[in-house]
């Protein structure tokens, strides 16, 4: 015969387990019906879009050896480096279209990175990482001339169309649009997966300091 | 009277000897480095190639002398190519590309800014020296090329072997002759369209090397 004191502890234990059936049915049940309802508890925001701005592209030509200012309203973003990435992007998602003006595959993809650094002086002496410590604590540094260091993928410059006029109007178009948008922009430099390269696609070269003064019809020698 | 007397008398007493006119032409490329691909198979090296050797032809037949570069298809670094010109003393330096994009012929000076010649130039920069020159000589070209009914385009650009060359020194670049619907007529490679260009830049160099004698 069973002990009576085992009959109670097995009763009590049998009654909680229908008790934790029941509630685990009707928890289920409550969450699918929350489901049904589609309500979003999630805690996520919405990222914010940026309003758009007016933001002007140098947009190159191959049929007459032109570089061109167009002008479109684009959402940018406040931070120069990112916003320098996001107009070059544009411009090369312009010209990975179909019927472009000047054909060259990759798009917004092919800029890796853009870094904006202090530029060379009037003096033509370029700042030291402590002249540059010395301007930024004076606030001088958000005035003076900024190089741009664009970092492009490899795989930009190993499908780019081969050519002396195709390679200067890429080029040229880089370094006008940056100028147009961040006019601090004074000189460009070019790397391709963050190495130094010799050549675009084997004509313009890209281990020189560009000056986005040659690149703006209106200051510089472009037709 | 005394010169004369002593036979030293005449056009050549006081005078500097004639000046020598050399031609440098760079055929871009060769080698390992095959530049850009034709729209029908040919590679840029050896269309330059043919173009440098139709070219040698027609200013050795006008009595001019010629330095190539390369003539054959083999491999030569920037800074040879403009070390060849520049032992050459020449009095012009082409750098001949072909290309499929645009049209007619892309004519290039560097885009270096100009400033005095000096004995020793910076390497990397030793056209900076010379750029008038080679805006004028682009000039000459350029107004040749149009005589011809050939679309010409005018641009500066940073090209390694040019920005070191001591002479007038301008970057050729051949692309396909198209029609007023851009339809092309004539590829780089055509033996035609080479000769035609060849042609008109040949007489435009007459014409500098006269302007050259006059200065």
């Amino acid at each position: 015969m069973i002990p009576r004191h085992l009959a109670i502890i097995f009763s009590v234990l049998v009654l909680a387990s229908l008790a934790m059936g029941v509630m685990l049915f009707h928890t289920l049940e409550k969450e699918h019906q929350r489901l049904l309802t589609g309500t979003d508890s999630a805690p996520t925001k919405a990222p914010e879009v940026a309003p758009p701005v007016q933001a002007t592209l140098m947009v190159a030509d191959d049929d007459d050896n032109s570089v061109r200012p167009q002008t479109l309203m684009l959402p940018l973003p406040a931070d120069g480096e990112a916003r320098a990435r996001a107009v070059l992007g544009k411009l090369l998602d312009l010209y990975a279209e179909k019927g472009s003006t000047h054909p060259v595959t990759g798009g917004m993809q092919s800029v890796e990175q853009v870094f904006l650094l202090p530029a060379e002086g009037p003096g033509g002496a370029k700042a030291t990482g402590a002249q540059a410590a010395t301007a930024r604590a004076i606030g001088n540094a958000d005035t003076g001339p900024e190089l741009a260091v664009v970092n492009l993928k490899g795989s930009f410059a190993a499908s780019h169309p081969s050519g002396l006029e195709t390679e200067t109007l890429t080029v040229l178009s880089i370094c006008g649009t940056l100028h147009a948008n961040l006019p601090r922009v004074s000189e460009v430099r070019f790397l391709v997966d963050g190495a130094e390269r010799e050549s675009l696609a084997g004509h313009a070269d890209l281990t020189r300091t560009y000056l986005t003064v040659d690149a703006t019809p209106a200051e510089g020698v472009l037709q | 009277m005394l010169l004369a007397a002593l036979g030293l008398s005449g056009p050549a007493w006081g005078q500097p000897a004639p000046a020598r006119f050399v031609v440098v032409l760079d055929a871009a490329h060769g080698g390992d480095d095959t530049g850009g691909h034709m729209n029908d198979g040919q590679l840029e090296k050896a269309v330059t190639l043919s173009l440098s050797v139709r070219l040698r032809s027609l200013l050795a037949a006008r009595g001019i002398e010629v330095v190539t570069t390369r003539e054959a298809d083999q491999s030569l670094d920037p800074a040879a190519r403009a070390q060849i010109a520049n032992r050459a003393r020449a009095q012009v330096c082409l750098s001949l590309h072909t290309a499929e994009t645009g049209s007619g012929v892309h004519l290039y000076a560097s885009n270096l800014a100009a400033t005095p010649a000096t004995q020793f130039m910076a390497w990397k920069t030793a056209q900076s020296g010379w750029v008038t020159r080679s805006l004028a000589l682009m000039g000459v070209l350029s107004s040749a090329l149009k005589h011809g009914d050939v679309n010409v385009t005018l641009g500066r650009t940073a090209l390694p072997g040019i920005d070191s060359m001591e002479c007038p020194a301008v970057a050729i670049e051949l692309a396909p002759e198209r029609d007023a619907d851009q339809k092309t007529v004539a590829e780089p490679d055509n033996p035609e369209y080479q000769a035609k260009v060849a042609g008109m830049l040949a007489a435009a160099l007459l014409e500098w090397r006269t302007e050259a004698h006059l200065r």
